[in-house]
């Protein structure tokens, strides 16, 4: 397994240690303890009922923004239904993202700057399509790439294996992405699979494949970092798998990890937690402070209180709106049903 | 103009759109270098390179899902499922995915693909290649849905469908791919989706039909003008959405109407047609709205096609029930 940091904060491979400066070191400290944050409330919120569909992050962090940390602006996101915090990054407004959540389509109606799909629920849908968005980059010649996501549970899909299998056919620029957090909602990975590991499952599309610590933001970033420059160097897709840990439920939908999870196992990674081990490195580095940390607190929950509010003043939805985003024109049938509920709407 | 097959028609509107737009992309299992296995897409690698025209993995999901990824730089996807059995396969991609595109990102993102596929009994292709599925795709918002009959109307049909912007599903009937020659004009031309066309004229009865049954709708009611009735053929041409001003109009000529499908009598759109007519025509009917379909088993052995398969005796029996009711 690739690592960089242990649980210490302690580099323990210098070789590969990441170029990056004291600000970008600092800013995914920032990323990470304000996704935490986002994580506490999300859960608060759904559960007072502000918001509605929602997948916790918390243990995710290095995973999921070490990884995004390496990719750029016009490159194209694919994520799965965990994955909100990549697209918040890459520009998703808050307020939005609290939209998806409690199903508005405004939540899903991204800037042409935002290079990305809406979260994908069907498990396995986004490597697939994370394929053609690669090999679409590479017709057009871009220096880009394609990063999907998926889960343990997810490898098991025929998709995912086909969209590993087409970007490797086509050297297309993808880079797929698993978190590898042991459960797909109750089942344990060894449940998935007899394979030791999911990164070889790389083996089977004849691409690269590595396992990373994934509660070690710089390796996963050093990873992700890699396997983009391949990419963008026609050198093909890279299959990522992270060892992870999500320390909350599947979904606020009602899963209790206390049926499936030992104390024990929550205790074993809770130690292994990215912001612990970060923080004590940035800390020996005198890049972090308390201070620091309690700015980036108070930053997200005022950022938080501000984009609830204006996602529950956002206007309601209505048939009509829902029928104008079915086509370009739109056909008879619907013409009909337009008029239907436009009648309805104006009483 | 020129005499051409409906095979050919369509190699022929693909010709003039890889043409027309750079970014019209053709691909699948053997539409390359092999020119496709009913030669659907000859030529095409050779004259246009293989980064417009290419062969895929064997995985129908994975096409799929291409099409979609591709879309989102600025590609017009045209990829072909091999029979259309095999939608199975590629169900998500279609019904989950592509269908939903636009409405999934309030209109900000689209997916202007069109999937072609063969499909259609009376080939004796083996399993799970004749069947008919339009009925799935046709009940999934999001999907427009064409079945051509004739070559004419083939090349129209798929130049339209490639231009559209959202997802267009392309049915082609694989007993209709040679059986028979028509003009067809060397330059481009579009025919509306989502428009019937009156195959012949008639006052007694009207015969609703898609796909190869347009034919047997036809030789039917040559048949029936020998017995005095004049029947009308609607070849609906698109099955999702249905034209249902072009029927109305008809059948509150006639009065009567049977609805023709190879489909078994599950599937298939003929019960969403009948549904239709009721509605907004009831008092205009003479007799109930009848339909001529497959039995409800799963398709047949290819030795039995000859006796499952719907004809045109069947119409003419129907026919005649309708107009004694």
């Amino acid at each position: 397994m690739f690592q960089i940091l242990n649980e210490d904060g302690e580099v323990v491979n210098k070789e590969f240690m990441p170029d990056l400066s004291d600000d970008e070191l600092r800013e995914l400290m920032r990323r990470m303890v304000y996704t935490r944050i986002l994580d506490q409330r999300s859960i608060a919120l759904n559960r007072q009922g502000r918001l509605g569909f929602y997948a916790p992050t918390a243990g995710q962090e290095a995973s999921q923004l070490g990884s995004h940390f390496a990719i750029e602006k016009e490159d194209f996101i694919l994520p799965g239904y965990r994955d909100v915090p990549q697209l918040i990054w890459q520009g998703l407004p808050l307020y939005q993202a609290f939209l998806f959540s409690k199903g508005h389509f405004h939540g899903n109606q991204y800037t042409e700057e935002l290079q990305a799909f809406a979260p994908q629920i069907i498990i396995g849908a986004q490597y697939v399509q994370a394929a053609g968005v690669a090999l679409g980059m590479k017709l057009r010649g871009k220096k880009n790439v394609a990063i999907t996501y998926t889960g343990d549970g997810g490898t098991s899909q025929g998709d995912f294996y086909e969209g590993i299998n087409f970007a490797g056919a086509y050297q297309a620029p993808a880079i797929f992405i698993v978190q590898n957090n042991r459960f797909a909602i109750s089942v344990p990975v060894e449940k998935q699979t007899a394979a030791k590991t999911l990164a070889q499952k790389a083996v089977a599309a004849g691409i690269e494949g590595i396992q990373v610590d994934g509660m070690d933001v710089l390796a996963v970033y050093a990873a992700t970092k890699d396997a983009r420059d391949r990419a963008v160097n026609g050198e093909g897709p890279t299959l990522i798998e992270t060892m992870t840990y999500r320390f909350g439920p599947h979904t606020m939908s009602g899963d209790d990890p206390t049926r499936y999870r030992s104390d024990d196992l929550d205790k074993e990674w809770e130690k292994k937690d990215p912001l612990v081990r970060f923080r004590k490195f940035l800390e020996g580095k005198k890049l972090w402070s308390e201070e620091d940390e309690n700015r980036v607190i108070e930053e997200a929950k005022e950022d938080i209180k501000e984009a609830i509010k204006k996602a529950d003043q956002y206007p309601k939805q209505k048939v009509t709106d829902f029928i104008n985003y079915m086509n370009e024109e739109l056909p008879l049938n619907l013409q009909e049903q337009l008029k239907e509920y436009e009648a309805k709407e104006s009483k | 103009m020129a005499q051409m097959t409906m095979i050919q028609a369509i190699t022929d509107a693909m010709r003039t759109e890889l043409k027309n737009d750079p970014n019209v992309l053709v691909f699948g299992e053997d539409v390359g270098q092999n020119g496709g296995v009913f030669r659907a897409t000859e030529g095409l690698q050779a004259e246009f390179g293989e980064e417009r025209v290419f062969d895929t993995p064997l995985a129908e999901s994975g096409i799929g899902g291409l099409a979609i990824g591709l879309a989102t730089q600025g590609y017009r996807p045209v990829p072909e499922i091999q029979f259309f059995g095999f939608l199975f396969e590629v169900m998500d991609s279609i019904a989950g995915q592509m269908s939903r595109t636009r409405f999934r990102s309030g209109g900000t993102h689209h997916s202007p693909i069109t999937v072609r596929a063969p499909f259609g009994g009376g080939v004796r292709t083996p399993e799970l290649h004749a069947d008919s599925l339009e009925g799935l795709v046709a009940q999934t918002p999001g999907l427009k849905v064409v079945i051509p009959s004739t070559p004419y109307e083939a090349k129209g049909l798929l130049i339209s469908a490639i231009r559209d912007n959202d997802p267009v599903v392309f049915l082609e009937h694989m007993k209709l791919y040679r059986s028979f020659r028509e003009e067809v004009p060397e330059e481009e031309y579009t025919i509306p989706i989502g428009k019937a066309a009156v195959k012949r004229e008639g006052k007694d009865v009207t015969l609703i039909a898609y796909g190869a049954m347009v034919h047997a709708a036809l030789k039917a009611a040559d048949e029936l003008a020998e017995d005095g009735i004049e029947a009308e053929v609607i070849d609906l041409r698109t099955v999702s959405p249905v034209d249902y001003e072009t029927i109305i109009t008809s059948v509150e000529k006639t009065n009567r109407v049977v609805v023709i499908q190879e489909a078994q009598r599950q599937a298939g759109v003929a019960a969403a047609v009948a549904a239709e007519i009721q509605e907004r025509a009831i008092l205009h009917l003479e007799a109930p709205v009848l339909r001529v379909t497959a039995p409800d088993t799963v398709y047949p052995f290819a030795e039995a096609e000859e006796v499952w398969l719907p004809n045109h005796k069947d119409i003419v029996e129907k026919v005649n029930q309708v107009i004694n009711f």
